[in-house]
């Protein structure tokens, strides 16, 4: 089992009610934004990057938004090439790029190339379509995310792959000399994961292209269909898909007492947390979604994969209004809790928690997810935790169970037995107290 | 809905089925819907069919009509409606562009001006505002963006005709829809072409009214006024008390204007 460790790396120090006053990270105004304290965290969260590659994590995992407090990470790349000359053993996993965003995707291909190049050979690129919210942040058409998605992917593969100089006359991109000098140290390519929020169209997509597809923190009932959809696509397709296949980033709260573990889990909530990323209408910009997306989304206000959606229709219009969707908000952590969305405690209570999800899901790529305003030290100590006492204690349950790793298995390399595509995963063990949305 | 009998047809416009909705009789009128699609049949259309034939297609990719993937743009769209006009014999067509439609129909009057008899620009975009901005529907609900193209949402019986109470989920579809297709083909420059105050020198010895509410607050009077400008021989119309819809917030007014303007 590959092990990795997340953060979005927010800006915390944003005040929390202009967060809930507009019921959404993305759109707060950078008025808000403390240069001196910016430069502060983005430095404690490389640091903290370093700290994950000394204890021997095996991937250190980033991602990109834009325009939040949510996500510092706006330029992911600047920050993986940091750490591909600052650390030295782990993974450098972006999940992902969020390529229909970037209006020169030959320039993606050659930052990832120097970053291969200069790690040494460890990263791994991985594309989204962007939240959103990220459309209107970088001004992209939404109603052509797919389609810059699609050619973006096969411009980049082909700037990796395919000996220059050439031209490429698509229908979004065009070019007149794709030539770049610095290729990928990975050869063919670096190997290519995909995060999602369980979309069936990118699950499909994934399966097709034999990509390990990484579900973001999402309910582990419909995970787990959209892992067995890939897995029959893969049947069909003349693979059986494995371990190595899927992934599951979970957030994780570690301390040496409950009480402070529940402190820090609760933090996680802070501003409505993931909840409260973006308002729905900058969510689903137009286009964004396909037409069946649409449809399914006709009758919902918010994401209804997360617990603590459509607390509030409005926006709230009175301190009291805004101070009882606080309390509501944070109200929800028992419901984060039941439904596995968030696990807290001390190393000895959380590493069977984890055992459940492993065995559920069947994942061969891990990560833990740490985020919410907390003091530097205790975030220090949850780190530590997590690396020195609960880290090898998954490795073990890892192997206990074969749960392979796309660089111990190919992924797609795993023969149908009898033609047929068996299940993945563990539906019968999920709780029926875990079951609904 | 109304008396006037109107019906959709389909129509082949090369690889499309084009649909549209037809009533009234007498001498072909061409009406352009705008961003969020046709709403629905309404007073003014009533007043019109009794002298003439309404024709409203319904845009490519708007729900109804198939999306056409090789439009790109405004001036796609156009040209498609150009050889839509042509091939049944429609030209010269007096034509009524609503918002999108107005940038449309001002799109087709530069290409080729002889095409339409009369051109009637109701709050028409197209234009970048030498004051004010257009408003933007792409960051906002279709249910937000259509309180704000009126005065008053709440009281206005037209209105509360074709939107009134809760959104229902085909609404929504149709809505969602509707912006696509007007993201795909209007997201930047948003809801302008940069040259047009320019190509607007090749509409000639066509009559153009232009319609527009004072409180327009989505396409702002300003562009009206340039749109007036660099129109040779335009009229421009004010209404007061009346924003983005002048036929939804001031029917009577907008049909006299209208029917004055047409004969």
């Amino acid at each position: 089992m590959h092990i990795m460790f997340f953060t979005e790396r927010a800006y915390h120090a944003v005040p929390e009610d202009e967060v809930l006053k507009i019921r959404s990270f993305f759109g707060v105004s950078n008025k808000f934004f403390d240069a001196q304290k910016g430069s502060q965290l983005l430095n404690e969260y490389i640091d903290e990057k370093i700290m994950c590659d000394e204890m021997g994590f095996d991937g250190l995992m980033l991602n990109e938004h834009h325009g939040t407090p949510f996500c510092m990470g706006a330029v992911m790349d600047v920050e993986a090439a940091v750490l591909a000359r600052a650390t030295k053993r782990a993974k450098i996993v972006l999940l992902g790029n969020p390529i229909p965003t970037v209006a020169n995707p030959l320039r993606l291909a050659e930052e990832l190339a120097m970053i291969d190049m200069i790690s040494g050979g460890r990263l791994v690129p991985g594309w989204v379509r962007g939240a959103g919210s990220e459309q209107l942040a970088n001004n992209a058409n939404p109603a052509y995310n797919r389609e810059y998605f699609d050619e973006a992917h096969d411009l980049i593969l082909a700037a990796w792959t395919r000996p220059g100089p050439f031209r490429w006359e698509g229908k979004h991109f065009h070019y007149r000399f794709v030539n770049p000098w610095v290729l990928p140290l990975q050869k063919p390519h670096p190997p290519i994961w995909i995060p999602g929020l369980i979309s069936p169209e990118t699950v499909k997509w994934c399966a097709h292209h034999r990509y390990p597809y990484v579900a973001l923190a999402t309910l582990l009932k419909p995970t787990l269909e959209m892992f067995n959809m890939y897995a029959k696509i893969a049947g069909d397709l003349g693979y059986q898909a494995g371990p190595e296949n899927f992934g599951y980033l979970q957030p994780v709260f570690c301390a040496d007492t409950e009480e402070k573990a529940e402190e820090l889990g609760k933090n996680f909530l802070f501003g409505g947390g993931f909840s409260h990323f973006a308002r729905p209408e900058w969510m689903f910009p137009p286009g964004y979604n396909s037409k069946e997306a649409t449809r399914r989304l006709a009758a919902q206000a918010a994401n209804p994969n997360l617990p603590g959606h459509g607390l509030i229709d409005h926006d709230p219009t009175s301190d009291a209004e805004l101070q009882s969707l606080k309390k509501a908000l944070y109200g929800t952590y028992p419901e984060w809790l039941r439904q596995s969305q968030m696990i807290t405690g001390t190393p000895k209570t959380i590493v069977p928690k984890l055992r459940h999800v492993l065995e559920v899901l069947r994942p061969g790529i891990f990560s833990f997810w740490l985020d919410g305003p907390a003091p530097l030290k205790d975030r220090r100590r949850c780190v530590e935790l997590l690396g020195k006492e609960v880290l090898p204690q998954l490795r073990e349950i890892g192997k206990e169970l074969g749960l392979s790793d796309p660089f111990e298995v190919k992924p797609g390399s795993r023969k149908l037995s009898n033609g047929k595509a068996e299940a993945v995963g563990r539906a019968d063990l999920i709780a029926e107290s875990t079951m609904g949305a | 809905m109304a008396e006037t009998n109107h019906k959709e047809e389909t129509f082949r416009v090369g690889e499309t089925e084009l649909r549209v909705i037809k009533g009234g009789q007498g001498k072909p009128l061409l009406v352009l819907h705008g961003e969020l699609g046709f709403p629905g049949w309404l007073q003014w259309l009533d007043a019109l069919a009794k002298k003439r034939t309404i024709w409203i297609p319904l845009h490519p990719g708007f729900g109804k009509t198939p999306m056409a993937s090789w439009i790109m743009n405004v001036r796609d769209l156009g040209a498609f409606y150009s050889r839509f006009i042509r091939e049944q014999k429609l030209a010269p067509v007096d034509v009524i562009g609503f918002s999108l439609g107005g940038w449309l129909a001002a799109e087709m009057a530069v290409a080729n001006s002889a095409q339409f008899g009369k051109m009637v620009l109701v709050g028409a975009a197209g234009l970048k505002p030498p004051a004010g901005e257009i408003m933007d529907m792409f960051t906002m609900t279709a249910r937000g963006y259509l309180n704000a193209n009126v005065v008053d949402s709440r009281t206005n019986p037209e209105f509360a005709k074709l939107f009134g109470g809760e959104q229902t989920p085909e609404q929504f579809e149709a809505w969602e829809d509707a912006r696509a297709e007007t993201a795909r083909i209007a997201w930047a420059p948003y809801m302008y072409t940069q040259s047009m105050p320019e190509l607007l020198a090749n509409v000639s010895g066509l009559p153009t009214l232009i319609l527009w509410g004072k409180q327009d607050a989505v396409t702002p009077l300003s562009a009206g006024e340039l749109y007036h400008q660099k129109i040779a021989g335009s009229k421009l119309t004010t209404f007061d008390n009346c924003g983005h819809m002048p036929a939804v917030e001031k029917p009577a007014d907008f049909i006299k204007a209208i029917e004055s303007f047409l004969g």
